[in-house]
This record gives C-alpha cells, sequence and structure tokens, in this order.
C-alpha cells in the first residue's frame, strides 16, 4: 500500500471505532493552508446521519513544531474552551497511538470563510464586519477565563520571557536590523511594570484564523501555540498591522476599532482593559512577526527551498515600517 | 560585459511568461506558487533598480551618524550595538531619519504596495515639502 493508502485505510478503521461499525469516510480531500499541520475535510456516513468533518494532525502524522502545545493539548484546550462559551469546534475523536494515525484529532466542521481578505471585503460579511472587533474581544476574554489548574501541562510565557526570547530569536538569525534593536530598547522602557497572572493564552488569535459567516465570528482555530502568559498577548496580537490585510485603519484584525474589541472583552472579563498594556503587546506582536519572517529567511537560506518562504524573508521590513510609524510617527500621531 | 537585453528586463520576460502562459495552466497550490514567484522576480527587478542608491544613501548617513567608515555591515553592526547598549538617544532626531529613510528605500523594493509604507511615504513627502524652502 502507498503512504496515502494506508492513511486512509487507518482512517477509515479510526472512523468506524468513533461511529460504530458502516460509518464510511466520504469525500477526503487535503485542504491547503496549515503549512506546518495537515488539514483534511471529509464526510462521515453514521447511523445517526451526516457528519461534516476535519481532520487535523501533525505532517505525516509525527512532527512537532518547537513552541507548538502538541495535537492532545490542543484538543484538550479547545475542548475547555467550548465550555466556557467560546466560539471553537467540537472534537469528537483524538487518535490513539494504537490507530497508527500519529498525533491529531477530528473536529466538526463549521462552515463559513477564512480568507482574510474576503473577510474584511465581500459584500457578503459586509454585516458581520462592524460585529467581529467586539465579539473577537469576548472570544478571548471567554477563552482567558478557562482555570489555568485544570488545562494541563502548558507553556508559560511572561514579558520577562517573551523579551528575552525574541532577543535571543532576532540574535540567532543574525542580528543587524536597527529597527528591531531600537524597537527592543521601546519594548524594555515600556514595559509594563508588573507581570500578570497568567491565563489561558490562545496564542495565534487572529484575521485568518477564525470562520465567519454574514452574521459574524462563528469560531477560532488554530490552537497550535496555546499556552499560559499575559491575556493581553492575545488583543494585541490581533491588532497586529500585518493582520490587517490592508485595512489599516481598522487596528482590530482589518475589522474594527481597538475600542470595539476591548469593549467585547470588558463585557465578558468585567474586567478594564489595561490601555499600555494592550499597546505594549501592540507592539511587542509587530515586531515578534518580524521576527517570524527573519526566521524563514533562515530556513531558505538553510536550505527548505520554497520560493514562498523565501518572499515571506522580506515580509520582515512591513514590520519595520509598522514599528516605526507606531512608535516615531512624523508629526507626532501613530500613522497606524 | 553585459550584453543587452538587462538583466531587469530578462527577469521582465520571465516575470511575464510566468504570470501571463504559466498562471492561467494552474490551479490551487501551483498557481499560488507562481504568483508568489512573479513577486518574487519583480521585487529582484526594483532591487536592481533602486538598490544602489539606497545602500549609497545608507552608507552615507551611517558615517555621519556613528563618525566613523567601514564596510556597511559593519556600520550597521555599529549601530545596532550603539542602540543596544544605550548609547545613542532613541528619540535622537538624526537617527530617526535614518530609520525612516533607510526603511522607506527598504520597502520601496520589498512591498511598494504595503498599505502603511504608501502612507507612511506620502506623509514623509508632504513633511519634506514643507521643510524644503521654496
Amino acid at each position: 500500500m502507498s503512504a496515502d493508502e494506508t492513511f486512509v485505510a487507518a482512517l477509515s478503521a479510526s472512523v468506524s471505532r468513533r461511529f460504530g461499525p458502516g460509518a464510511r469516510v466520504e469525500g477526503l480531500q487535503r485542504l491547503s493552508g496549515g503549512a506546518s499541520q495537515e488539514l483534511w475535510a471529509f464526510d462521515v456516513e453514521t447511523p445517526d446521519g451526516w457528519r461534516e468533518l476535519i481532520l487535523r494532525r501533525n505532517p505525516g502524522g509525527t512532527v512537532k513544531r518547537e513552541n507548538a502545545a502538541g495535537m492532545e493539548t490542543e484538543a484538550r484546550l479547545i475542548e475547555l474552551a467550548r465550555a466556557t462559551g467560546a466560539p471553537v469546534p467540537e472534537v469528537v475523536h483524538v487518535f490513539a497511538p494504537e490507530e497508527a494515525l500519529g498525533s491529531g484529532f477530528l473536529m466538526t466542521r463549521i462552515p463559513g470563510e477564512t480568507l482574510a481578505r474576503r473577510i474584511l471585503r465581500d459584500p457578503e460579511y459586509a454585516e458581520a464586519r462592524p460585529r467581529l472587533a467586539w465579539q473577537m474581544g469576548a472570544a478571548a476574554a471567554r477563552i482567558h477565563q478557562i482555570d489555568p489548574a485544570s488545562a494541563g501541562p502548558l507553556r508559560v510565557s511572561t514579558i520577562e520571557s517573551s523579551l528575552d526570547g525574541a532577543y535571543a530569536l532576532y540574535r540567532a538569525n543574525g542580528g543587524r536590523r536597527p529597527v528591531v534593536e531600537w524597537a527592543f530598547r521601546w519594548l524594555r522602557e515600556n514595559r509594563p511594570a508588573r507581570e500578570a497572572e497568567p491565563k489561558v493564552v490562545h496564542g495565534d488569535m487572529r484575521t485568518g484564523n477564525i470562520i465567519v459567516g454574514p452574521e459574524g465570528l462563528r469560531a477560532v482555530l488554530d490552537w497550535e501555540v496555546v499556552h499560559l502568559g499575559d491575556p493581553l498577548y492575545d488583543l494585541g496580537w490581533i491588532c497586529t498591522p500585518s493582520w490587517r490585510f490592508g485595512e489599516i485603519d481598522r487596528p482590530a484584525g482589518g475589522f474594527g476599532a481597538r475600542e470595539e474589541l476591548w469593549a467585547g472583552y470588558e463585557s465578558v472579563s468585567g474586567q478594564p482593559v489595561d490601555r499600555d498594556r494592550a499597546r505594549f503587546w501592540e507592539v511587542m506582536s509587530t515586531l515578534r512577526w518580524g521576527l517570524s519572517c527573519a526566521m524563514m529567511a533562515c530556513e531558505f537560506q538553510a536550505g527548505e527551498r520554497s520560493v514562498e518562504k523565501a518572499a515571506i524573508g522580506r515580509r520582515a521590513s512591513e514590520t519595520e515600517i509598522d514599528l516605526l510609524s507606531m512608535l516615531a510617527p512624523p508629526g507626532g500621531r501613530p500613522l497606524v | 560585459m553585459y550584453d543587452q537585453p538587462t538583466a531587469s528586463e530578462l527577469l521582465g520576460a520571465v516575470a511575464g511568461f510566468l504570470r501571463d502562459e504559466v498562471s492561467p495552466t494552474l490551479t490551487g497550490r501551483l498557481a499560488f506558487h507562481a504568483r508568489v514567484a512573479v513577486n518574487v522576480l519583480e521585487m529582484v527587478r526594483r532591487e536592481l533598480a533602486l538598490g544602489p542608491a539606497a545602500v549609497a544613501g545608507e552608507a552615507e548617513r551611517l558615517k555621519a551618524l556613528l563618525g566613523a567608515d567601514g564596510p556597511l555591515s559593519d556600520l550597521e553592526d555599529a549601530l545596532c550595538a550603539r542602540i543596544a547598549a544605550g548609547e545613542i538617544d532613541p528619540a535622537d532626531p538624526a537617527l530617526i531619519d535614518h530609520l525612516w529613510a533607510t526603511t522607506l528605500d527598504t520597502l520601496a523594493v520589498d512591498q511598494p504596495n504595503y498599505a502603511t509604507y504608501r502612507r507612511a511615504a506620502a506623509v514623509k513627502a508632504a513633511a519634506d515639502a514643507t521643510d524644503t524652502p521654496a
């Protein structure tokens, strides 16, 4: 059997084990996107009717990226988030080792749009857009309500460790970027005085990692880098200029105002969002996305021959103009 | 030593071939990567056209800012070291001017359609126009 045939046979066995004998896999297709993970869509006919599902697993079932929480952890946290009322898919099955499918899980397939440019521009989402910032804030606040003690082992991140880790990554990838050095200095001088009480942080909550319908937010996806940390990390990441996809005057994800995002958050958490801390994390997020781009350049130069990776390497500079536009705008008023 | 067509014209021909003849025959991941490849070729053309003046300008500014001379990479390292060590005021107007000029030149090559770049370039141009006596 080929690798594909082995995979399909193992999946069929897993599905009949989960949904009962006679359950069949139909219309299996690999989805694009998810460079570091495999995503498949398929339907299952069960005695109770059709189920539309998504399979998510590590590439080839085995490789796990650094900083990745791991598939079992992802599945566990998605279920914990669902229990708080956050919009997420339902995990219907986590693969056991003897199923020979590697690390991964099955979840419900929520219909809707994930492509940022369509969400931000298509007339179909005209009514969703004004709601999204508030809904993203509310969803983040629900995720942060997960009891850290119930979350199991998770990587812990603090302001201190984020700054040190980011600077080490910058140096390891060659350094020599004066704007980055200068932005690190701003971050050190403007860091919040105290570390936050650690919460479960999604880590990659942004336009592009959500499912949207004409009525608004349907699900938060891609839990790969879930960890414990400062909750305002998630609000800063949503506002990273690169994740506005050209709609730079709508800082929250390209669809709304920061104030709407914060209002949605506060409506659930009951706590005011510290504006200075939120700004710190927005600057930090912008810098970190630049470092990720620079890392892709290094991976390409180290031998990963992907034209996409090479091109993303050159996107490091977009975050530098964003940092300057935030922190040293001509005329004094931030440009983004 | 170099013949015609120019390097930029050669890249333009390849980009046009990929865009107009190859891309329409592709779908999915290959179509996406072909689009990325065209963008990369166009970026290299912009670097050929704009890079030499940008690098010369950066080197001149760094020599003035640091009061030192040497290869560009050494000057950049020296600036990074001074920023990191706190030996230069992060609000120093000459430093800010240098960071802006270098970053604008970089974006003109990397992503001239990036929204923040388009806005910043317009704002800088307007500010420079009022600074310059008519």
